[in-house]
C-alpha cells in the first residue's frame, strides 16, 4: 500500500490489517513515555488545503509517537492563494524530501491527482465529498472495540449524505466488514442513485432506530439552509436530530457516534450527548491510534517496495 | 504555368456516392474525376492508394483562443490541427477576449485567419461580452458575413432575451442576401448546473462531486424548440449530450420546427465514468453523460436527428489542467482525433460520416458553396484524404494544438488523415502539416 485514498482499496484484510496494528500502538499510547522510533528519521508533511485543526492535530501527534519528522503546509499561508497549480504545489513540498504528504481537500479527488504525480506516500485526510479513509478506519475500530461482530450488524447514518466523504467512507467501511447500513436523510440531502453506494435509504428516522446497532450522525452545515435543501436547522432536529424520545427508542446496547464537531441542538439534543451509549471521545482517542497504525503501514510497505522486496 | 495535382489510387465518397477515382486539380478547382487519369507533363502525383478521397471536413465548434489566450491556442495552430484534422473549415467560437461580438473583432479573426491552414469562419456572440442581457450587433456582423450567432459556453439563460434574439434574427434576410441566420446555442440551464463539475448520476454519487442534471440541457431545449416555432428561428442545438435532448430534437423535427443540432465526438466515446480518475482532462460543458446517453446519441447520429459531427475543441493551457477537477477549466481537444474516432465508434458507413462532418455542417455554417461539395470537376478542391487502416497512438503532447488535453492521449486508433487540401494547396501532406 504506496498510499490511502479510499477504504475500497483496502478491503476486508487491508482494514483487518489496520486495525491489528491499532491494537499494538494503542498499547504504546497506554505508556508513561508513549512513543517509539518506528518511523524515525521519516518526514511526513501535512498538507491542509483546508482547514481542519482535529484531523491535522491527530495526524500530527500520530506521526509523533512514531518519531516522524513533520512538515505544515496550510493553504492560506501559501501560493495557492496566488493560483500556484496542484501539480506545482505538491512537486515543490517533496523536493524538499518528504516520505509522505497527508492531504486535505476541500475539492473531491485531489489526494488522487496528487498520488499520480508525487513518489512519496499519500494520506487522504478528507478530499471534499469524497473519502475520509482514516475516520472511517477509526470509527469502525471504535466499534470493534465494543467486541461484537460486524456481520449483519445494522448501522444508519443519518444527515447529509450528500455532502459528506465521512459518509461515503463509512458506507465502504462497514459494507466492507458485512454490516448492513441505511442512510437516514431527506432526498434533498442524498446523492443522486443513492442505493448505489450500497445502502438502504429511508427518509424516516423514527423507523429506523429501534433496529440500529450503530446510529451515526453527521454534521449539518447551516449553508445547506441557504441552498433550499432544508428548510430550517430547527425542522431538520426535529425531523432528523437524535432527541430525547428518539434516544429511547435506540436499543439499550447500540451505540451513537459523531465525527465531530457537534452542533448540539440541531444533529443532537443537549441532554442527549452524555448518553452512555456516545462514544464520540473514543473516536478521538482510537483517531491517533488508528492514524499511527496507517502511517507505520503505508511507509513500512512503501519502504518495502522501493528496496524492492 | 499552374501545376496539375492528381490524388491517385483512392475512393471518392461524396454525395454522389463511392467510386473508384482519381482526381485532378488546377488552381485550386477541381478539373477531372476518373477512373485512371494520364497525368501531364509536371503535374504532382499525391498517393491515395487505400485511402478515401472526400470533401473536406467542416467543424461547426471549435475554440481557436486567439483573440486573447494566445497561450492556449492560436488562430494559427489551431487551423493547423484542423487541417491535421482533415477539415477545411471551422467555425470560431466567439468566447475570446475581447469577445467577438463586434465586427472590429471578427475583422482581426479574419485578418489573422488568412493564410492559415484551413478557411476560419468567425461566428459572432448574440449578446455583448456573452453576457446575456444586450442584443450584439447582428445585423452589422451578418452585413460583413457573420451567419452563426451563439453565446457558446453559456446559454441565453433570459427566455424574453432569446425571444427577441430570434425575432430580430429572423429581420435580417434583407442584409445575408435570403441566407438564415443561425442561432447556436449552447443549452444549458445555469441553475440547475450550478456547483457541477460532471454528469449528475451515480458516478457523481460515488465520487462525491457536484452533479449537472441533465435537466440543465434539456430544459432549455424544449424552450427553444416552444420560442422557434414561434418565431420560424434557425435553431441550432450545440453539443446535445443527452438521450431526452436527442428525443426532443427528434419530435421537433418531425413537427417541423426550424432545428438542427451537433453532437461532439466526446459525448459518443466517453462517458462520466471517466471522471472516476479525478483528471480533469475529462471535464467538459456539457459533462460527459452515461452509456444509455451515449447510445442515443449514436442513434440520433445514425438517424438523422443530429445533423454533425462537431468537434467543440477546447485547448486549455497544460498547467490548468493540474488542479482540482472543481477548478480546472472544463474542455478537450478534438480536431486531430474526430474522423478516426468517428469512424472507429460509430456503426457508420463512410458516407454517412462524412454527410456529418463534411456536407451538413457546410450547410449549417452558410459555407456549402465552397466546403461540403461534391468532387466534380469545377467544384474548389478542398478535400480530406482519410487512409482507414493506419494505426497510430493518439497523444495529446504531439499534437499541433499548443495545449495537450486530449482525452484519448494512449488510446491506439485506427484510421488517420493522410492529406488534407485546402483550396488546391496540400496542406497536409503525409500526415505532416506544410503551412
Amino acid at each position: 500500500m504506496k498510499d490511502l485514498l479510499t477504504i475500497d482499496q483496502l478491503g476486508a484484510d487491508g482494514i483487518g490489517e489496520i486495525m491489528i496494528a491499532a491494537d499494538s500502538f494503542a498499547e504504546v499510547c497506554q505508556r508513561p513515555v508513549p512513543k517509539v522510533p518506528a518511523l524515525r528519521g521519516k518526514t511526513i508533511a501535512s498538507m491542509f488545503f483546508e482547514d481542519s485543526t482535529r484531523t491535522r492535530n491527530s495526524f500530527d501527534t500520530a506521526a509523533k509517537r512514531l518519531s516522524a519528522d513533520t512538515m505544515n503546509f496550510s493553504a492560506s499561508s501559501s501560493s495557492v492563494s496566488k493560483g500556484e497549480s496542484l501539480r506545482d504545489t505538491v512537486e515543490t513540498i517533496e523536493a524538499m524530501g518528504v516520505d509522505a504528504i497527508i492531504v486535505r481537500h476541500k475539492s473531491s479527488g485531489a489526494p488522487q491527482q496528487i498520488a499520480r504525480w508525487a513518489q512519496a506516500s499519500v494520506i487522504n485526510a478528507g478530499d471534499g465529498w469524497h473519502a475520509h479513509p482514516t475516520q472511517a478506519l477509526l470509527d469502525v475500530y471504535t466499534v470493534r472495540q465494543e467486541g461484537r461482530s460486524f456481520e449483519g450488524m445494522k448501522v444508519a447514518i443519518v444527515g447529509d449524505i450528500s455532502h459528506s466523504r465521512v459518509a461515503r467512507s463509512n458506507i465502504e467501511a462497514f459494507r466492507t466488514l458485512g454490516a448492513d447500513v441505511t442512510l437516514v436523510a431527506p432526498p434533498t440531502l442524498l446523492p443522486p442513485f443513492a442505493e448505489s453506494l450500497g445502502a438502504t435509504v429511508s427518509h424516516d428516522l423514527d423507523s429506523v432506530l429501534g433496529d440500529t446497532d450503530v446510529l451515526y450522525l453527521l454534521r449539518m452545515q447551516s449553508e445547506r439552509m441557504n441552498q433550499a435543501l432544508v428548510p430550517s436547522l430547527g425542522e431538520y432536529h426535529r425531523t432528523f436530530g437524535l432527541t430525547r424520545d428518539r434516544a429511547r427508542q435506540l436499543p439499550a446496547n447500540s451505540l451513537i457516534m459523531h465525527p465531530g464537531p457537534m452542533n448540539r441542538g440541531i444533529e443532537i439534543s443537549p441532554e442527549v450527548v452524555d448518553d452512555p451509549r456516545v462514544r464520540v471521545l473514543n473516536q478521538v482517542t482510537n483517531g491517533v491510534v488508528v492514524r499511527m497504525a496507517v502511517l507505520y503501514l503505508v511507509l513500512s510497505s512503501a519502504a518495502a517496495e522501493r528496496s524492492g522486496e | 504555368m499552374s501545376t496539375t495535382q492528381i490524388l491517385r489510387g483512392g475512393t471518392v465518397t461524396d454525395q454522389r456516392g463511392t467510386r473508384r477515382a482519381d482526381v485532378a486539380w488546377v488552381d485550386g478547382v477541381i478539373t477531372d474525376v476518373a477512373d485512371s487519369i494520364d497525368p501531364p507533363v509536371g503535374s504532382e502525383i499525391l498517393d491515395a492508394s487505400d485511402a478515401i478521397v472526400m470533401p473536406g471536413l467542416v467543424d461547426l465548434h471549435a475554440h481557436l483562443r486567439e483573440p486573447g489566450q494566445e497561450e492556449a491556442e492560436t488562430i494559427e495552430t489551431g487551423a493547423r490541427g484542423a487541417a491535421l484534422g482533415g477539415f477545411t473549415a471551422v467555425v470560431a467560437m466567439p468566447n475570446t477576449t475581447p469577445t467577438m461580438d463586434h465586427p472590429s473583432v471578427v475583422r482581426d479573426v479574419l485578418a489573422i485567419a488568412e493564410g492559415a491552414s484551413c478557411e476560419v469562419v468567425p461566428s459572432a456572440a448574440m449578446t455583448v461580452g456573452r453576457e446575456g442581457k444586450l442584443l450584439s450587433p447582428m445585423g452589422e456582423l451578418a452585413s460583413m458575413g457573420v451567419r452563426i450567432f451563439t453565446d457558446d459556453g453559456d446559454g441565453v439563460q433570459d427566455a424574453a432575451l432569446m425571444l427577441r434574439i430570434m425575432e430580430y434574427a429572423s429581420g435580417l434576410a434583407a442584409v445575408t442576401g435570403g441566407q438564415p441566420i443561425v442561432l447556436a446555442q449552447h443549452c444549458e440551464v445555469a441553475s440547475l448546473s450550478a456547483g457541477g463539475h460532471m454528469h449528475e448520476g451515480e458516478w457523481s454519487g460515488r465520487l462525491g462531486m457536484g452533479g449537472q442534471p441533465s435537466e440543465a440541457e434539456t430544459l432549455m431545449i424544449v424552450r427553444d424548440i416552444m420560442l422557434s416555432r414561434r418565431t420560424g428561428a434557425h435553431i441550432h442545438m450545440q453539443h446535445v449530450s443527452t438521450a431526452e435532448g436527442v428525443e426532443l430534437i427528434r419530435h421537433a423535427k418531425a413537427d417541423g420546427v426550424r432545428i438542427t443540432s451537433e453532437a461532439t465526438t466526446h459525448h459518443f466515446t466517453l462517458t462520466d465514468e471517466n471522471c472516476a480518475t479525478y483528471d480533469p482532462v475529462f471535464k467538459v460543458h456539457p459533462p460527459l453523460r452515461t452509456a444509455a446517453d451515449v447510445a442515443a446519441i449514436k442513434a440520433g447520429l445514425a438517424d438523422g436527428t443530429i445533423d454533425a459531427i462537431a468537434t467543440d475543441h477546447a485547448p486549455h493551457e497544460p498547467h490548468t489542467k493540474e488542479f482540482p477537477f472543481d477548478q480546472a477549466p472544463p474542455g478537450m481537444l478534438g480536431l486531430e482525433t474526430a474522423l478516426s474516432l468517428a469512424t472507429a465508434e460509430l456503426e457508420l458507413d463512410m458516407a454517412t460520416i462524412a454527410a456529418l462532418m463534411s456536407w451538413k455542417p457546410a450547410a449549417i455554417a452558410g459555407i456549402g458553396d465552397r466546403h461540403g461539395r461534391p468532387i466534380e470537376p469545377g467544384e474548389p478542391a478542398n478535400l480530406c484524404v482519410f487512409d482507414p487502416s493506419e494505426r497510430w497512438t493518439i497523444s495529446g503532447t504531439e499534437m499541433a494544438s499548443r495545449s495537450q488535453n486530449s482525452p484519448y492521449t494512449g488510446r491506439e486508433a485506427t484510421g488517420r488523415v493522410r492529406h488534407t487540401i485546402f483550396n488546391g494547396d496540400a496542406v497536409v501532406l503525409g500526415g505532416e502539416a506544410t503551412r
